[in-house]
């Protein structure tokens, strides 16, 4: 199995007003292509430091980090915003969509920002994208205009357009209803069977049984690290929701 | 980074907050149309006023009677005759640098043709007046010299004259008008030359013969004043030298007396009129400056806000991707639309504030190509430069923290 992200004992230390936080302790962990990978621990545990650092975001103070094979630590600023362009998707807990933008615009707007796509193949392949998060008939939607549900799979679909490495989600339910969660849990349990690398930081212990792996923190270390043998399906549990709005 | 996706991504934003970039570029809009309309109205003025020296003869030599007590008061009637015909005369035969000079004497009263009248000033000239000032005779004939030596009751008239008095079409030439109680036979009619730089109409005006006027309106034998053309403008110093000299032996003046007239030539005036325009059209453009300048920091002002306002965007541009130049580049390129349309905007409102000015207040204008490429060079620039600090801390954000804002 091909690997795609590998953490060497990541610290990463915040300094804040002469004290010192240790937000991460020495965490290691490899991440093979194709996983589902949820990410607990109660808050303050590190969780979002650590997606910040898989997603290239924020450098750890020590440790190594390699994505895609490739070791980040050493990379410049402007080196770690193309590779997050090219290899990373990231879903928000707030969805982050521009304001007043159309769907294809928002899904667009990753490969703007890579000069190798034109204009037509860009478009397309936004069109593609949302299509295949299910909204092949919301594309000249603004955002104002969209429920969070139908959002936050504009924004799954932004995270897809790139062709990532990894798809990183930071609680990418935690905004939206029960019926709307499963939802879009699906939406992430599709992307995994047709191959996806999907990191999911997530409060809700639920959500652990429908992903392939699942990796507790506390207070910057790892502390449980366990395969899912029987992972659940969304789509039986949407089924199975009471179906009591509209 | 290609820089059709930056322009792109920049006209997205522009488009996704039309207010709030119209708003931004008002500032800039006023600033170079006031730029503009401000140095088209100073610049006009200038021109207007040279053209219209040159037209009334930029060799015109002017003596009046009087010392030339600038503002002050003139106590004694008496001071205000002491140009008599000889002295005319002698600046004629005697003066080797004047080429043209006529007396000039005015009477102001109505002017009176069939049920018509109209208020107007007869001036009383020789036929050389109409080569000094360079008017010309559109229809029939100047008077003449016969005319003068005879105080014939005979008259030219402007333009103006003509309209308020014939207002049924009749040709003037050879009617027979009053000024007051004198009638006066039109003999031509000049040429019109419209309004001059100070809003005065030079059509509204009939020339006689001095010497009619002297005696049939006004009984005086003195002269109120002797107009000259020097033989070119180089020579107007030394004209006017002459004349002085001729004067003041004619006046019996010691040395040490002060001169009993004064002498002004068109040139002296040119140059004083001019530098008060110059430096209306430099009040100006400093008053309109500073609004270009209020434009500018309105540009940073609402780019600052901007970039505070987007944080979120920011940030979320970045972790897809975009680097710092990316963002910087971002808000530069939309202050530079902002800013070099609301140039172009400026330069419309610019002009035609400018032809409104001139249509509505008579007021002489110019807009010069220079005034309208230095405004928006500088309105460009002022965008360029007022959007660079916010684009750069935007630029600067750290993407966590940006993403993180509330
Ligand atoms: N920029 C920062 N400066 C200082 N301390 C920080 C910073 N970011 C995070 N921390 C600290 O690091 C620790 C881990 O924070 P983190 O945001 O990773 O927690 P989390 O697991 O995501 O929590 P939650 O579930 O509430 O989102 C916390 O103690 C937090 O105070
Ligand atoms: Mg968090």
């Amino acid at each position: 199995m091909k690997e795609i992200i590998r953490l060497e004992n990541i610290r990463r230390d915040f300094h804040v007003g002469g004290e010192t936080v240790h937000a991460l302790r020495g965490v290691s962990f490899t991440i093979y292509e194709g996983e589902f990978v949820t990410i607990m621990g109660t808050s303050g545990s590190g969780k979002s430091t650590l997606l910040n650092t898989l997603g290239c975001l924020d450098t750890p103070t020590s440790g190594e980090y390699y994505l895609d094979g490739v070791s980040v630590r050493t990379m410049g600023k402007n080196d770690r915003a193309t590779l997050r362009n090219r290899k990373i998707g990231f879903v928000f807990q707030n969805y982050n969509l521009l304001a007043k933008t159309t769907a294809v615009e928002n899904v667009e707007l990753p490969l703007l920002y890579n000069p190798n796509v034109t204009a037509a193949e860009r478009r397309e392949r936004a069109i593609r994208a949302l299509t295949s998060v299910g909204l092949a008939d919301r594309l000249e939607h603004r955002s104002n205009q969209m429920s969070g549900g139908q959002m936050q799979r504009v924004a799954i679909a932004r995270a897809l357009v790139n062709d990532p490495a990894v798809i990183l989600a930071d609680e990418a339910t935690g905004n939206l209803d029960t019926r709307t969660s499963f939802e879009i849990l699906v939406l992430f349990q599709e992307l995994h069977a047709r191959g996806r690398t999907i990191i999911f930081v997530t409060h809700n212990p639920d959500i652990a049984r429908y992903s392939s792996r699942n990796i507790q923190l506390r207070d910057g270390h790892v502390i449980a690290d366990t395969q899912n043998d029987e992972v659940l399906s969304a789509v039986d549990a949407l089924a199975q929701l009471p179906v009591t709005d509209e | 980074m290609n820089v059709t996706n930056l322009f792109k991504i920049a006209l997205r934003a522009l488009a996704n907050n039309k207010l709030r970039g119209f708003l931004t570029m008002l500032g800039i809009i006023i600033g170079v149309a006031s730029v503009i309309t401000m140095l088209a109205i100073g610049q006009g003025s200038k021109r207007s006023i040279q053209a219209q020296i040159s037209e009334m003869g930029s060799n015109m030599i002017m003596v009046h009677p009087g010392a030339d007590r600038r503002g002050g008061v003139r106590l004694d009637a008496a001071d205000m005759e002491t140009l008599k015909l000889q002295d005319y005369n002698d600046i004629v035969s005697e003066c080797s640098y004047v080429s043209l000079a006529t007396p000039t004497v005015n009477s102001s009263g109505q002017l009176i043709f069939g049920a018509n009248n109209t208020p107007s000033t007869v001036y009383g000239v020789s036929p050389e007046y109409l080569d000094i000032r360079r008017y010309e005779v559109e229809d029939g004939d100047f008077f003449t010299e016969q005319d003068v030596l005879t105080s014939a009751k005979v008259c030219v008239v402007g333009k103006t004259v003509v309209d308020n008095l014939f207002t049924n079409g009749e040709n003037p030439v050879g009617q027979v008008i009053r000024f007051g109680k004198i009638p006066l036979r039109v003999v031509g009619v000049l040429r019109s030359k419209g309004y001059n730089s100070m809003g005065m109409d030079q059509d509204d005006l009939i020339l006689a013969p001095y010497t009619t006027v002297q005696k049939r309106m006004l009984a005086i034998t003195h002269l109120q004043g002797i107009t000259c053309a020097a033989v070119d403008e180089r020579f107007t110093d030394q004209a006017m030298e002459e004349i002085a000299e001729v004067l003041r032996r004619n006046h019996k003046l010691q040395r040490g007396d002060d001169d009993d007239f004064t002498i002004r030539s068109t040139q002296e005036l040119s140059e004083m009129l001019t530098s008060t325009t110059d430096l209306m059209t430099v009040l100006l453009a400093a008053v309109a400056g500073i609004s270009l300048l209020v434009g500018g920091i309105g540009i940073m002002n609402i780019m600052y806000v901007s970039v505070t306002e987007r944080t979120r965007e920011i940030g979320l541009r970045m972790s897809i991707g975009a680097k710092g130049r990316d963002i910087l580049a971002q808000f530069l390129i939309e202050a530079i639309l902002i800013s070099v349309t609301g140039g172009i905007i400026g330069v419309l409102v610019g002009v035609c504030a400018s032809l409104i000015v001139n249509a509505a207040a008579h007021f002489p204008i110019y807009i010069q190509p220079w005034s309208v490429l230095l405004s928006f060079a500088v309105c460009t620039v002022a965008g360029v430069f007022f959007g660079w600090y916010p684009a750069r801390k935007a630029s600067q954000l750290d993407p966590i923290e940006a993403l993180r804002y509330e």
